[in-house]
């Protein structure tokens, strides 16, 4: 039996919800950049600062004790959420940037050569860029990309061409988080390894939307953060397959990921995860992102996907209407985002005018410049949608969006 | 010698006072004029017609040299001293209401000496709540703009 979604009850659970904002109802569409953070999360997070708060992993007393079992139950959370094999195969990153560093880093400076071949696509965040350019630079590596379609969607033609390079590495977005596109990940995986390449998944605008199984994807590497996905900031996954994470040098070193530390003899480390995590970790983010998923997976992720589909193609029928309308990403499978400009406005007008009117959205080159330059357009307006999101509000923000490009177009 | 040099001082101060004059009656017609509307949205509406009415920077204007940072819109600034030795500014954007904020800092700036330029107090900006109610990038942008056209007065201040 298929779920359907009820927003209403879904909304009751987030108190910033109720807020106003420049006199206003507070209309929050900017899932994509972060999204907001249900009751649950938001116990799970105090709970522990009142109750059990210690340092984990190296107690002997009480608190310490629940604090670990809490942060490593979360752990395993996470691990049944995507479907990995084992909890060593979930490394707590501060967030997916952090997690495709740490990849970079550790794996990049061991494997990538002089004269070898890093592939991303041009749809990638520039946190699925920066690191590979700069691995590329250090280890005088070639750094390409898989081109986009008109539509939105990954030139498949040019990926099979560049494949023929046997790339070391393939980096790419689960979904682009400006023009929504799915991408079939496990087809690409597939190719990707059968061409000799390790694979990369950014999976940051895919985990909020949708059922994940890294098994099925096959995939070598997949990252997340936990704010996009109704967790906390400041915590982010790392997912890699064991025996490729047990051959990886740590990348950070510090307490937590030794096993035995002599001056004289040098160090030995921890095994997995603990070998990736230095430092003290970001506990309740941890322990609050396992709530979060839990919390998702109860709303059924294929309701949560259909309803925010349904959110977006609204949107876009509404939009359709208003004169000039031009939207980036028009690709066959896409999740709840909608990208857009307006002829004779700048997205960033619309933006203001939008805020002024108590609806978030996020405007600009939402860190795909790449992107921004395929299309030549200086940025969009980017609506994007989450469980809490109903068609009531898309409404008020397509008569918004009517009302703002009145004003600067006259 | 010691008069003439007084009676120089006496000059200047005069025009310095008379500049301050000028930079304070301009920002308060700017406040007088935001306080008769109500909310936001009409305020922008006010905004936006300023930025239609400022006269658009010659493409050829529109260089790199003149462009501002600090802002998701692009701003262009050139400034040119007039034979009276005041300061005349031309600015641009691709962003109506960038522009029309533009348009506003034109308004309080344009044809002040070098001097007075330099060492302008705008509380206009946080008079009519342009500081907190924009956002910080277009706030950032705002700022830039002022300091941009600081420098320009400090610039022909030393070049007199």
């Amino acid at each position: 039996m298929t779920r359907v979604l009820d927003p209403h009850t879904v909304r009751a659970q987030f108190p910033i919800l109720n807020r106003e904002v420049n006199g206003k109802p507070l209309v929050y569409l900017d899932h994509a950049a972060s999204a907001q953070k249900p009751v649950a999360v938001i116990e799970a997070q105090r709970e522990y600062l009142m109750h059990y708060h210690a340092n984990v992993h190296r107690g002997v007393h009480a608190l310490s004790q629940q604090a670990t079992e809490a942060f490593e139950q979360a752990r395993v959370s996470v691990q049944q959420h995507i479907g990995a094999a084992s909890s060593n195969e979930i490394i707590w990153a501060a967030g997916a940037t952090d997690g495709i560093n740490l990849v970079a880093q550790s794996w990049g400076r061991e494997h990538i050569g002089s004269g070898d071949t890093i592939l991303i696509t041009e749809m990638e965040h520039h946190a699925n860029i920066v690191p590979w350019q700069m691995l590329a630079e250090e280890r005088d590596a070639r750094l390409e990309a898989v081109g986009v379609l008109d539509d939105g969607s990954l030139d498949l033609t040019d990926f099979q061409e560049k494949l023929k390079v046997n790339p070391k590495l393939f980096a790419f977005s689960h979904v682009s988080n400006t023009l929504g596109t799915i991408n079939d990940a496990a087809a690409l995986t597939k190719q990707a390894q059968a061409a000799g390449a390790v694979v990369l998944i950014d999976g940051c605008q895919a985990v909020p939307h949708m059922a994940i199984d890294v098994a099925e994807l096959g995939c070598d590497f997949y990252v997340f953060s936990g704010h996009k996905t109704y967790g906390p900031t400041g915590i982010g996954v790392l997912y890699g397959k064991e025996p490729l994470l047990e051959q990886m040098k740590p990348w950070r070193g510090g307490g937590e990921m030794i096993d035995v530390v002599s001056i004289k003899n040098g160090t030995t480390y921890a095994g997995l995860p603990h070998k990736f995590e230095a430092g003290t970790p970001h506990i309740s983010g941890g322990i609050a992102l396992g709530v979060a998923l839990n919390w998702m997976a109860g709303l059924g992720l294929e309701a949560v996907m259909d309803h925010e589909v349904t959110l977006a193609a609204q949107a876009r029928n509404g939009l359709r209407q208003i004169e000039g309308m031009r939207f980036i990403g028009e690709a066959e499978h896409r999740a709840g985002v909608v990208s857009f400009v307006v002829e004779g406005t700048h997205p960033y007008d619309i933006g203001t005018l939008l805020d002024s009117q108590g609806i978030a959205v996020r405007t600009g080159h939402h860190c795909t410049q790449p992107l921004m330059e395929r299309y030549t357009i200086p940025g969009t307006v980017r609506a994007s949608f989450g469980a809490y999101n109903t068609l009531q509000e898309v409404d008020t923000f397509v008569a918004a969006t009517q009302r703002a490009v009145r004003m600067l177009r006259d | 010698m010691w008069l003439q040099r007084s009676e120089r001082f006496a000059c200047c101060a005069t025009n310095f006072a008379l500049m301050s004059q000028t930079l304070q009656s301009r920002q308060e017609e700017i406040v007088e004029e935001f306080a008769f509307f109500e909310d936001w949205m009409d305020k922008y509406e006010h905004v936006i017609e300023l930025g239609k009415e400022l006269d658009a920077l010659p493409e050829s204007e529109k260089a790199e040299e003149h462009l501002i940072r600090g802002c998701q819109s692009r701003v262009w600034l050139t400034a040119t001293k007039t034979p009276e030795g005041t300061v005349h500014f031309q600015a641009d954007s691709d962003a109506i209401i960038t522009k029309g904020l533009v348009a506003l800092m034109i308004r309080v700036m344009d044809g002040l000496t070098p001097e007075a330029i330099a060492g302008a107090d705008l509380w206009f900006i946080s008079r009519i709540g342009l500081d907190t109610h924009l956002s910080p990038t277009r706030a950032n942008g705002l700022e830039s703009m002022v300091q941009q056209m600081k420098r320009y007065g400090i610039a022909f201040q030393a070049a007199t």
